[in-house]
């Protein structure tokens, strides 16, 4: 979080700042438990590119298994155009986050209009799992939840 | 099967791309299973499984002969074919994607079937099935005489070929020759998704291929009952529209037969195309 960008943001445009998803990442009660990778993406409801706000994986990983070759088991995001981008990404991209609740910035500069959010989680020797949940921009309130990977994902105005 | 067909067609080297056998040969399928179809990052590399066998992707019977496997990177130049082994029911070899996009790997296999009568006796000309001990090389055309009559030639071409991604799918390495049956994706093969259509155009000498025969099938055979093939045909477009009901590896093959054949003295053309395809869930 960057509150000083987002008060600006909300200082300068008039309408509406574009508001904060929260993303749960629940406890799982595993023998073998690792962090999942999770990528949080915004689509025009209507088709059209893709716009990732965040991705969480392995960061410091490298050698002859970088942590970047599972990010493709987000297979959803994958294919929506994480395949394209360049990682690390600036801004984007971080390492893997433990169980807890996660507040991520909506873009100050997202054009008004509907939207889906997409929150996908994919976890080494677990489970994957995506939730979809409409939102329009200004104003937007979302609440969805994941059954297995993912706990409740949450939009709200500001 | 009977003993004596099982012999028959024991080494198959792309035993359902040559279809040069007997009907029921076909049944044997030659297959490249690749280890994964989308990789992230130029690190990666795919293994891939090569047989000959029934039930798909289980190796039980033949291995695929290797040797003419090529693999193609991204921008169509050669690559690398590493690590290759046989065993006795499947082989193996690694790839390493080190360059971004799509590779293709397979192999292509062309040969002329056929007889003729020689001062009254019938000779065959290539070789239906495995070589047999104390027998010599197979005739071929150029061992006709000029006194030969009754000649039947076919032709025969197949190709088996997969695709893999490193990062996001390009499309070079469908380019195509306009010769023989050719595959011309319009849905790329690495963006496959279980509930959404795919479309995959055919071309025989550029053309888009009317009304060729293409037959999908599951893999996995071996924990469910029924085969689960669909027989699609394509279109005036030359495409075949296949529908995803669940996630996994899925087998393609097509056949076309016509009266094109650029061998000279041939009168038929046979051609197959063989893929296999990986499906992801949404």
């Amino acid at each position: 979080m960057r509150p000083s960008l987002v008060l600006l943001a909300g200082a300068v445009a008039a309408p509406a700042t574009a508001g904060t998803v929260t993303v749960t990442i629940p406890r799982l009660d595993v023998a073998e438990y690792h962090r999942p990778y999770v990528a949080i993406w915004l689509e025009p409801a209507g088709g059209g590119a893709a716009r990732t706000l965040g991705v969480w994986y392995d960061v410091k990983k490298g050698g002859n298994e970088p942590g970047t070759k599972w990010l493709a088991d987000l297979r959803a995001w994958w294919r929506k155009g994480g395949r394209s981008m360049a990682m690390p990404a600036d801004g984007i991209s971080g390492a893997t986050r433990a169980p807890g609740q996660y507040r991520i910035p909506l873009p100050a500069d997202l054009k008004p209009g509907a939207y889906v959010l997409n929150v996908e989680a994919a976890r080494e020797t677990g489970g994957r799992e995506l939730v979809s949940v409409p939102l329009t921009v200004p104003n937007p309130t979302a609440r969805a939840a994941g059954k297995a990977e993912l706990g409740a994902v949450a939009v709200a105005a500001r | 099967m009977s003993p004596v067909l099982r012999r028959l067609i024991a080494p198959a080297v792309l035993g359902a791309a040559l279809m040069s056998v007997p009907a029921i040969v076909s049944a044997h399928r030659g297959w490249l299973l690749p280890s994964g179809t989308v990789f992230s990052g130029t690190d990666g590399w795919v293994t891939v499984d090569a047989a000959v066998s029934n039930d798909l992707f289980f190796f039980d019977h033949q291995p695929m002969r290797i040797e003419a496997v090529k693999v193609w990177q991204p921008d169509g130049s050669d690559g690398q074919l590493q690590n290759g082994a046989t065993g006795r029911y499947r082989s193996t070899f690694d790839v390493k994607l080190d360059k971004p996009g799509t590779w293709k790997i397979g192999s292509a296999q062309n040969a002329v079937m056929g007889s003729f009568k020689a001062d009254g006796v019938e000779k065959r000309i290539g070789r239906r099935g495995p070589p047999r001990p104390g027998e010599g090389a197979p005739l071929t055309v150029a061992d006709i005489p000029a006194n030969a009559t009754d000649v039947k030639l076919t032709e025969v071409s197949g190709r088996n070929e997969i695709f893999v991604t490193a990062g996001e799918p390009t499309t070079k390495v469908f380019a195509t020759t306009g010769k023989g049956l050719e595959f011309a994706p319009v849905t790329h093969p690495d963006e496959l998704v279980a509930g959404q259509p795919a479309r995959f155009r055919f071309l025989i000498d550029g053309k888009p291929a009317a009304g060729l025969k293409a037959t999908v099938i599951p893999g996995g055979k071996r924990y469910r009952d029924a085969e689960g093939a669909q027989e699609l045909v394509a279109g005036p477009d030359g495409i075949v529209t296949v529908n995803w009901p669940a996630a996994g590896m899925y087998w393609l093959n097509a056949t076309a037969t016509d009266a094109k054949p650029t061998t000279p003295r041939a009168t038929e053309r046979r051609m197959s195309y063989t893929t296999t395809l990986e499906v992801l869930t949404p």
